[in-house]
């Protein structure tokens, strides 16, 4: 039992043990909520990290929780493969990073961060677990801690666009929870390596009843995890819930929740169902990857039309995951490679790109795209970080958005689905034609009279202003209204701590950097990628 | 033909049951404007699918793993205990989800006055 797979469970475990601290030590003191997180995510990365650097040498570590270590497939399982380890790495990263944000940006309390670490926890558990039914629990963990994240918000829209996702959420998860049934019906496995390698496989080459339940159980599965991973049609609690989430909540819930689940879907139909089964189910791949290329049109259309910053960006997250859903539908070594790529890389630039909103915010007062005029002027940082990162979401070489959608389009390709290959061009010009508009205000268009002269230096006593910030978010439409409002209103340079400029910065350069790893990423997903389409 | 239908539904109700409960629970959900009556939707939705699991688990001739063996196994209709563990488990979920459910629509209700959908869509449009 090597070092590694003792930290599997343990991964898992900490971070919601943890959760309990906070709440335990607001007892006695106020202010501990945010050590004790940032305290416990750099742990967790560290020993990621390690996990990650032993899964290179071994390809795979598991856990077998309970010591149900015979027969295979009674225990809960919990594994670590190259797919898992990077997704692992990416929550640990991001959550630990953020904590550079809402140490000044807030939200702030310690029940706060015993949501957060909540949330990391399922998400991590959710990344590592083996075992079909024990996903289903992480998935409503991971919805829980998200759910209690969204409300953290001051304003009443947030509780209303944490019900309207907790609804969705659930069903999406009911569903998916149908269709393990059909799989233990059809099955009688629950473990996700058994039926990837001896229950499914048997079933695909006899035939009969037991197939159609597959195939209806697949069904529900796909449905219900398109409604987690936000495809079209089923997006729609998805700009709500990124819009009201509070500005320190939206990077990780966009950069962490549907990216996971996203992971999973593509762990239960590699892994568990296998690539076998998906090319041969009539019109399986025809309908994965129909909804993947709609959704792609669909949300970058809808993007283009925000006028809400956040929004926006809510609606470009539901175009960049029909890539990765179209890509899965692919059904090619690089396509899959492609996918788990803009996975990862669609995590960066999202988190950076909610960050940047945050930062501006609370520095400029901006939250819809005419607001954002004359920003490169006033704020030339956090322009110039936007700027990159929306470069880097075209999809426009060096960067992150480049290679992804390079091996999915090479993918596509390959396996001669052309459509995919046309939709990535349509998807690059959409994702241009939203970007372009909001480089456009901040470089080309000057400041509006009614932004324009900032009182220099207003907000000096420390930390405080922006949690007048919060409140007031909902106002922030009416120009006319920001004139009377609080000082805080129009936001100041100075309410934005030295961390959140290092988070940005560092994010936006992560995004063109990680463009250099295309090969390097192909090399670490080798043992995977092999076994899936051996 | 109808007395295949019959036959089904005879040896099947179980499944039938659930799916015209679960229908229920997502109309519920949908069409009803209360919010309360909509979470209401969604735990009946999820108790089909318990109901489902419950049903799914009789196994005919089965063996129970807990009570030591019967001398004549075949004649027995065991449940297999998995699919009532699973059923356990996803309770105590819908009953967390349940619950941050209605502490959310709590708040609603405090800072809009209303539990009905439709006023709270009125309410907002106006601000």
């Amino acid at each position: 039992m090597s070092n590694a797979e003792l930290l599997l469970p343990l991964l898992v475990a900490v971070p919601i043990l943890m959760a309990a601290v906070p709440i335990a030590l607001g007892l006695w003191f106020d202010r501990t909520g945010w050590s004790v997180t940032a305290l416990t995510t750099v742990g967790l990365f560290a020993a990621t990290s390690y996990v990650a650097a032993t899964v290179y040498e071994t390809g795979r570590e598991v856990h077998v929780l309970g010591g149900w270590e015979e027969p295979q497939g009674i225990g809960i399982e919990l594994v670590a493969d190259p797919f898992s380890a990077l997704i692992v790495l990416l929550v640990t990263v991001t959550a630990a990073g953020l904590l550079a944000y809402t140490r000044t940006g807030g939200p702030r309390g310690n029940t706060f961060y015993a949501g957060y670490l909540l949330l990391v926890g399922g998400l991590i558990g959710l990344s590592l677990t083996g075992d079909v039914f024990n996903m289903f629990v992480f998935l409503e963990i991971v919805g829980l801690g998200t759910y209690a994240m969204i409300s953290s918000g001051d304003g009443p829209e947030s509780a209303v666009a944490a019900l309207k996702y907790l609804i969705l959420g659930t069903v999406g998860a009911s569903l998916y929870l149908i269709g393990v049934g059909f799989l233990f019906m059809a099955t009688g496995a629950l473990n996700i390596e058994v039926l990837g390698t001896e229950a499914i496989p048997a079933i695909v080459e006899e035939g009969g009843s037991d197939l159609t339940l597959l195939r209806a159980a697949f069904a529900f599965i796909f449905v219900g995890f398109a409604l987690k991973v936000a495809q079209w049609p089923l997006h729609t609690w998805q700009p709500d819930a990124y819009q009201h989430a509070p500005d320190g909540v939206t990077p990780l819930i966009a950069a962490l929740v549907s990216t996971v689940s996203a992971y999973a879907l593509g762990r239960v139909m590699f892994t568990a169902f296998g690539v076998e089964f998906l090319a041969t189910t009539p019109y399986l791949q025809e309908i994965v990857v129909t909804v993947g290329a709609v959704s792609v049109v669909a949300g970058s259309t809808l993007a283009v039309v925000q006028q809400d910053v956040k929004r926006m960006f809510a609606y470009s997250s539901v175009s960049q995951f029909g890539l990765v859903i179209a890509a899965y539908g692919a059904l090619t070594e690089t396509a899959l490679v492609g996918a788990i790529i803009h996975l990862i890389g669609h995590g960066v630039m999202k988190a950076g790109l909610f960050v940047a909103a945050g930062v501006i915010a609370i520095s400029y007062g901006a939250r819809t795209v005419d607001e954002y005029a004359g920003l490169a002027e006033n704020r030339p940082l956090a322009a110039g970080s936007t700027a990159i990162l929306l470069i880097a979401l075209i999809g426009i070489p060096p960067s992150a958005g480049f290679i992804g959608k390079w091996y999915i389009a090479v993918g596509a390709i390959q396996a001669e689905l052309w459509s995919i290959a046309a939709v990535i061009f349509l998807s690059t010009m959409l994702t241009l034609a939203y970007a372009a508009r909001l480089l456009e205000k901040m470089y080309f268009t000057p400041a509006t009279p009614v932004e324009s002269p900032h009182p220099p230096g207003v907000a000096t006593d420390g930390g405080e202003p922006n949690e007048g910030q919060e409140s007031s978010s909902e106002h922030r439409t009416d120009g006319g209204v920001l004139a009377n409002e609080s000082r805080f209103e129009r936001g100041s340079p100075d309410a934005v701590s030295l961390g959140m400029f290092i988070l940005l910065v560092g994010i936006a350069i992560s995004a063109v950097v990680l463009g250099f790893a295309g090969g390097l990423f192909f090399e670490w997903l080798e043992p995977f990628t092999s076994e899936v389409f051996n | 033909m109808i007395e295949w239908g019959l036959e089904i539904l005879a040896t099947r109700y179980a499944y039938a049951l659930m799916f015209v409960l679960m229908g229920v629970g997502m109309y519920m959900m949908i069409a009803n404007q209360n919010l309360v009556k909509k979470l209401i939707g969604v735990n009946l939705f999820q108790t089909a699918i318990f109901l489902f699991f419950v049903a799914v688990a009789y196994v005919e001739g089965g063996k129970s793993p807990v009570v030591p063996a019967d001398p004549d196994p075949g004649t027995l209709s065991m449940a297999s205990p998995l699919p009532h563990v699973i059923v356990l488990t996803a309770i105590v979920v819908g009953i967390a989800l349940t619950a941050v459910g209605l502490a959310l629509i709590v708040r609603i209700h405090a800072e809009y006055g209303t539990l009905r959908e439709d006023t709270l869509r009125e309410v907002r449009a106006d601000e």
